[in-house]
């Protein structure tokens, strides 16, 4: 249980490397945990070969949620949108390299269903994104 | 005489468990919902070895067992509260349904565009949303009293907005975040004289306080049973006979009516109007234990024990470095200690707790707007019952020490 809380990821909450808003920037889209009002903002910046050049997260939620998002931000920059849309909730649990019960699940997952709904175009982050 | 906390505590078998990592649960979550001691459970496992059978129009004997339990249970509920009349004790699913059937059934017949509804800035998701729905539906409006930095309904602003005549004023006797005990006699005095119907949500005040419909003069009254002590699944709403006799019937069913033919029915008299198909039936009966066993201690005993739980909690609670409490102070709330720790998510710190067995709620606690007015998306809320002590507190307190250290 103590792993929850690894020194990596209380780094990442407190000391986030890729916190922030891209201005401009090519993809941008924000949505909210309906559970607990986490809400979280990514920004991109894709070159004209559809890689991730730069990416940025914004919000507040827990040190799951933000973690993650850090840690997810460092890892799609230099993939591919089409590589950024195969990503599941297993690529998260593997940056985080822990295991989550089914509610702190959707903490940690906000970020990947914000960044695919974002990459994808769509309205709203859905559940449909983490599979 | 004040409560015996270890033989209350006896009553309740749960509180005894280990959590995983094998630390004794303190659970300080009984807003959310109630333990439940074994009087409670064994009524409703008793009904079930012994008494199960469909109620009402049976005739053998196990109907006529069932029947008189549930009926009974719902007379005691009724003293429990001091209704006039049995009659007045409508049974539901919970304190939600209980305003749900006001919002379709007395204000569908009753309020029409511009028609205006007030409510507070301390309500609960479930008394904010059926009145969302029918403004979209109906166009009618809503305002609300607004709530002070410190945590109270501001009567000035209530009494501004009396004088636009609202038909409806629906408040929350106590606030499931704040801890807010509101007046409610004066809110309700006030209402009637601009001429509105007045609903409480006293999902939080009845497993709490001494709550008398009478001497408030309360129109419509809501709560759930799972927050005093008994099961989930059945929950009051109680009305005034002379408004709930007045009212088309709400959902459609066996047991609400009198008589049906192929193209039209008549409505059965109260209670059972408003109780379509089969009821929650040992849910009521354990809800009848749940209103004995509270009875049988006393609920100024309850109310005096909880108020010194409150009041050591929050002295405790001030003192770390880097809390923040919301709500007014102890002699004006409930058992209720809503919190931020700096730099931390109330979740963070949730988890953490549970490591300790601690059970306490994080997130907005189904009251999004009201975190909005103080500008915090969420909090950590722990809260207590007549079976919590001070050493619970004590851990809580340790615990919050251990978030502060693990997050330095």
């Amino acid at each position: 249980m103590d792993d929850l809380y690894r020194e990596v990821i209380i780094e990442h909450y407190k000391n986030p490397s890729h916190r922030g808003k891209l201005d401009p920037h090519d993809i941008s889209f924000a949505d909210n945990n309906p559970l607990c009002g986490d809400h979280i903002q990514i920004d991109l910046r894709v070159d004209a070969s559809g890689e991730v050049i730069d990416a940025r997260f914004d919000g507040h939620g827990c040190a799951i949620s933000q973690a993650s998002a850090d840690l997810l931000m460092e890892s799609i920059i230099g993939k591919s949108l089409e590589e950024v849309k195969k990503l599941n909730k297993q690529d998260i649990l593997d940056l985080l390299g822990i295991d989550l019960g089914p509610v702190r699940l959707k903490c940690a997952l906000l970020s990947l269903k914000v960044l695919k709904a974002g990459v994808y175009g769509l309205g709203e982050a859905s559940d449909d994104l983490l599979e | 005489m004040t409560l015996n906390v270890n033989e209350i505590r006896n009553d309740f078998p749960i509180l005894d468990r280990e959590t995983a990592n094998g630390r004794r649960v303190i659970y300080l979550d009984s807003t959310a919902t109630s333990q439940k001691p074994l009087q409670v459970i064994e009524a409703m496992n008793e009904y079930y070895r012994r008494s199960n059978a469909n109620i009402h129009r049976g005739v053998h004997t196990l109907a006529e067992e069932a029947t008189a339990m549930y009926e009974g249970a719902r007379e005691k509920i009724a003293k429990f509260i001091n209704a006039a009349s049995s009659r007045e004790i409508i049974y539901t699913r919970n304190t939600t349904e209980s305003i749900n059937l006001v919002a379709y059934s007395w204000a569908r017949a009753n309020l029409k565009a511009g028609d205006l509804v007030i409510l507070t800035e301390m309500e609960h998701h479930s008394n904010l949303v059926p009145w969302h729905m029918l403004q979209a539906e109906r166009g009618i409006e809503l305002d609300f009293i607004p709530v002070t930095d410190d945590g109270v309904l501001d009567l000035e602003a209530y009494r501004t907005l009396l004088a636009r005549t609202p038909k409806l004023v629906s408040f929350t006797h106590m606030s499931n975040v704040l801890g807010t005990i509101n007046p409610a006699a004066e809110i309700i005095g006030m209402a009637h004289s601009a001429g509105a119907i007045v609903l409480v949500d006293g999902a939080q005040s009845v497993p709490h306080l001494t709550v008398d419909v009478q001497a408030l003069d309360a129109d419509f009254y809501a709560f759930s049973a799972h927050k005093m002590c008994g099961p989930t699944g059945i929950g009051v709403l109680y009305g005034k006979s002379v408004l709930l006799d007045a009212m088309p019937p709400f959902l459609g069913g066996g047991d609400m009516i009198k008589e049906v033919n192929l193209r039209s029915f008549r409505a059965n008299s109260l209670p059972h109007k408003f109780e379509a198909g089969t009821p929650a039936i040992a849910e009521a009966v354990g809800f009848g234990a749940a209103v004995d066993y509270l009875k049988n201690i006393g609920m100024e005993r309850i109310a005096a024990h909880e108020h010194e739980i409150t009041e050591y909690a929050l002295d405790r609670l001030e003192e770390i470095p880097g809390v923040k409490l919301f709500g007014p102070s102890a002699d004006k709330k409930g058992g209720v200690a809503a919190f931020t720790l700096e730099g931390v998510h109330p979740h963070d710190v949730a988890q953490i707790l549970d490591q300790d067995g601690i059970a306490v709620r994080a997130g907005h606690h189904c009251a999004q707007p009201l975190h909005e007015k103080f500008g915090i998306p969420a909090t950590s809320r722990a809260s207590f019952y007549l079976y919590s002590t001070k050493e619970e507190v004590d851990m809580l307190v340790n615990g919050i020490y251990k978030v502060k250290k693990m997050f330095g």
